[in-house]
């Protein structure tokens, strides 16, 4: 098959309707509003993630986040969750290396009571030992799903960070030891709220059905959360470390695989000094991974027959979901007869191939098709249309990189695909192995 | 921790000015679901088309009827055809006569287009979506694997082994594990228990079984197409017309037959050594959507456990914190539709939790739902059903299972109206009927040597 297939331009973005405003008490305000849609969105982004949860206290940030919906001053243990629920609406939340988020979505009518909701427990959330007891137990059984009761449970997005850094904010399990757990007190969550819950660091995002009159939509924002006293907002602090010198290695038992994996992590540049570097890198994950005709799927699947499975992406919970640092992932599942040390150096020849000669134009454009396209499709649900709009504000200060990024896609061109895999050859990195059985676990620095 | 100057949890709680009252609901915004154009094509396939242009997108949804062979009720048939079927769903796109896999991939992947094939005991399906200007490369791809797939030699051998593997890795899941469990449990040798062909049946299928399959199954007569996205109807069709026009075959796809009804049983305790957590799945007789008393059923559902404010998941989460999640609902099976009772919970409180679980269902029996908590149910389910559908794929995924469950699309234009119509007594006795502890059957999955003792006490429990 010879014949060169068409692509298709690359929709541009329309100019986002968004509207911005900052309570007196310091609390961000962004509106995006669609005439188009019978349902609103309300999400408040909160400017902390378990990077910043202290020692002593992994998993503090994820569980403080459950005890945000277990109610405040006027809304019992239960109401929160059965007003947006018998309004018709549905709701999460959940937290991310560098924010938390909280979110409902329900039909246009309900948007004050959504507002209501959010402003309540962001200004006297219901702290009691009771509900922290009971959350930690839920928080628990989270953990045994999604973790101890699974094989490959936390692959790689727990196991590679101790491998790959080395503070405490970088390294940490994120989900949180059980131990620490256990010890978490009702004043630590006192002092966690009363330091990082401050209306001045955290942001309200309203998307959907605003009505005809945004003003309006703002001024009910102002009356829900304008009285949320203003108080000291956190220092940000920097997470930056060293990237490693060299390749770290661990080996990680998983009593529950069947297969053995490995998981390759890199550091990212930091999407907000260079955000075309860090695009450039996001492309290179897709050149590699995304679809049949992507080089490692067709070197490592289907011509060296070495794994079952193999993926590369930017960013661990991923693309632009953090500040610097981030981490970029190739992972494979393979059968036991097949040494890493073989998939690991095909990796490494598909990418010294990347970093001598870069991606074809045509290869490159097809990816930035997919990637735009996959990018329309999520936007199409009012819900992921808002949490990356208040995700992007949040960390980066700009909204408009959710809508732009299919341009600024198609802005990257061979040579930045070419350098993005040049700067992976050309630094340490970590290299996790999950070993199937159970397995002591060791370390070894190579 | 550390931070030193902060307010008490209890002064966090409260302001000076106290509770506040919960504002009323505004008015309701309406809008109208898009028309669905209805065609079946000469060659039998059936194309539901919709115009929504929220995205640039177009979503597609190729439903076949992909049962075994009715001639064919041995259990060996009806493995090999299971595993033939995996295996062909792994080589659709892996080459045609014109098209190699890359060449499939990149052809896709130019118009920003993704799609995937699954398929299980009922139904193979092609889904997906792409750039809406990219629809007619999208049709030429798909005519071409439906019409042409050659499933090389090599292609199949390759995607045999990963195919194993996989298989291999997705029977480690717990999920996995209770799900087949509960199939085989409350279907027993029906083929629409066994979602999954084992290892050594892939491992046997060949080649030219899958050809074979595909000549024999891959067919238009009772297929449904269903595209939704930025595309005007009428133009679409003539579209799919053009380019699918030639897939042809003069017989038609092969339904599933309806399985066997839930008999209530003991449940049934599955060992797995080491396991931290118990799956607990219960499954009893439902309605399918047509029944007069579906909507009531949806309510009383929703009431047990079909959303988090539920009682079971107020129960067994926020109160005792047995759980992370618990969830019931409806699945539909060819000829009806089964009840489904699921959550995991930690290897220690397993017992209580299904004493809970036992408790909460005998009183959906004993004290029926309330006026106000199915008020609460009825706004969610009018409300989460508007949600579902604000988006091309929501409203294209909706479309394509009434279609396959042979439910008219007017059905889910009145169902809000129906919901609102359903009284505390239509729910009282859909809750008294389906809801009885009496109806279930099941299996608990966990670590025998640990839940085994109190399960034995609590009796109703049939251990290895």
């Amino acid at each position: 098959m010879l014949r060169e297939p068409p692509v298709c331009p690359v929709t541009v973005g329309a100019v986002p309707d968004l509207h911005r405003a900052t309570l007196a008490n310091g609390l961000r305000v962004l509106l995006a509003p669609d005439p188009n849609t019978p349902v609103v969105g309300v999400a408040v982004h909160v400017d902390v993630g378990f990077r910043s949860e202290p020692e002593g206290r992994t998993g503090f940030a994820h569980l403080f986040e459950h005890l945000m919906f277990q109610g405040s001053e006027s809304l019992e243990k239960l109401a929160h969750f059965r007003h947006v629920q018998g309004s018709g609406g549905v709701f999460n939340g959940s937290t991310h290396l560098d924010y938390t988020d909280y979110f409902e979505v329900l039909p246009a009518a309900a948007l004050e009571r959504a507002l209501f909701l959010e402003a309540d427990r962001l200004r006297a959330p219901r702290l009691t030992v009771e509900n922290l007891r009971n959350q930690v137990d839920v928080v628990k059984e989270e953990i045994r799903l999604n973790v101890l009761n699974r094989p490959y449970g936390g692959f790689p997005w727990i196991l590679l960070p101790p491998v790959l850094y080395d503070t405490f904010p970088n390294a940490h399990n994120g989900y949180g030891d059980f131990t620490e757990l256990e010890q978490a007190s009702l004043d630590d969550a006192a002092a966690f709220f009363d330091a990082y819950y401050a209306p001045g660091n955290a942001q309200v995002t309203v998307a959907g059905y605003l009505g005809d009159d945004v003003d309006r939509v703002l001024a009910l924002v102002e009356e829900h959360f304008g009285d949320i006293p203003a108080r000291p907002t956190p220092a940000r602090p920097s997470f930056a470390e060293p990237p490693p010198g060299s390749e770290r290695r661990a080996v990680s038992p998983d009593a529950h695989a069947p297969l053995p994996a490995l998981a390759v992590g890199y550091r990212l540049p930091d999407p907000g000094a260079d955000l075309d570097a860090y695009l450039g890198h996001a492309l290179l994950g897709s050149i590699l991974g995304d679809g049949e005709a992507a080089r490692l799927q067709r070197r490592l699947v289907h011509v060296d027959g070495l794994v079952t499975d193999v993926s590369a992406s930017a960013g661990l919970m991923g693309p632009l979901d953090a500040r610097d640092p981030d981490t970029f992932t190739i992972t494979a599942v393979h059968p036991p007869s097949v040494d890493p040390d073989r998939v690991l150096a095909a990796v490494d020849e598909e990418l010294d191939k990347l970093a001598a000669a870069g991606p074809g134009a045509d290869e490159l454009a097809r990816q930035v098709a997919r990637w735009s396209a996959a990018l329309h499709h999520e936007d199409d649900r009012v819900m992921y249309r808002m949490l990356g709009l208040g995700a992007r504000e949040l960390l980066y200060g700009r909204a408009e990189l959710a809508v732009e990024l299919p341009d600024r896609l198609a802005a990257v061109t061979p040579e930045q695909v070419r350098e993005a895999a040049a700067a992976l050859r050309g630094q340490g990195r970590a290299v996790l192995i999950v070993e199937p059985g159970s397995a002591q676990p060791e370390e070894e620095q190579a | 921790m550390t931070v030193t100057a902060h307010r008490t949890a209890e002064d966090i709680g409260r302001t000076t000015l106290g509770p506040r009252p919960l504002p009323p609901l505004g008015p309701t915004r309406e809008v109208p679901l898009p028309d669905v154009l209805d065609v079946t094509l000469a060659t039998g396939l059936r194309v539901l088309v919709a115009r929504n242009p929220s995205a640039p997108m177009v979503e597609l949804r190729l439903r076949v009827p992909f049962g075994p062979d009715a001639t064919e009720t041995d259990d060996a048939a009806i493995s090999r055809h299971l595993a033939a079927a995996e295996l062909l769903t792994a080589t659709l796109l892996t080459g045609t006569a014109t098209r190699d896999r890359v060449a499939i991939d990149d052809e896709l992947a130019g118009v920003g287009a993704d799609l995937g094939v699954s398929v299980d005991p009922e139904r193979l399906q092609v889904g997906g979506s792409g750039l809406s200007a990219g629809l007619p490369t999208i049709l030429d791809v798909l005519a071409d694997v439906l019409t042409d797939a050659v499933h090389p030699d090599a292609e199949v051998v390759r995607e045999r082994s990963r195919l194993v593997e996989r298989i291999t890795v997705a029977r480690a899941q717990p999920h996995t594990i209770a799900r087949e469990a509960l199939q085989r449990k409350r279907f027993g040798a029906h083929p629409i228990a066994r979602e999954m062909p084992t290892g050594p049946d892939v491992a046997a299928a060949e080649p030219t079984d899958v050809r074979a399959l595909h000549a024999a199954g891959l067919v238009p007569g009772g297929a449904i197409l269903t595209l939704v996205g930025d595309i005007d109807p009428h133009d679409a069709v003539a579209l799919v017309e053009q380019r699918l026009g030639g897939w042809t075959a003069p017989h038609l796809a092969r339904r599933l037959s309806a399985p066997p009804a839930v008999v209530p049983s003991n449940l049934e305790l599955v060992p797995r050594a080491g396991s931290v957590q118990s799956q607990l799945r219960m499954s009893a007789a439902a309605l399918p959507r047509l029944d007069a008393r579906y909507a009531a059923l949806q309510l009383a559902n929703l009431v047990f456990g079909g959303y988090f404010s539920s009682r079971w998941m107020e129960n067994i989460r926020e109160d005792k914190g047995y759980t992370y999640g618990a969830h019931s609902g409806t699945e539909f099976v060819p000829g009806g539709a089964v009840l489904a009772v699921e959550t995991d919970v930690a290897s220690d409180v397993t017992a209580a939790a299904l004493l809970e679980t036992r408790y909460e269902l005998g009183r959906m029996v004993a004290v029926p739902p309330t006026a106000d908590e199915i008020d609460a149910a009825r706004r969610y389910a009018v409300g989460s059903l508007l949600i579902s559908l604000d988006s091309q794929g929501g409203y294209a995924s909706t479309l394509a299972s009434l279609a396959a469950g042979d439910v008219p699309v007017q059905w889910l234009r009145d169902h809000p109206a129906r919901l609102e119509a359903v009284t505390v007594e239509e729910v009282a006795a859909a809750a008294g009927e389906f809801f009885a502890p009496s109806a279930f059957t099941g299996v608990i999955v966990g670590d025998g040597d640990v839940i085994g003792p109190g399960l034995r006490a609590l009796g109703g429990v049939d251990l290895p």
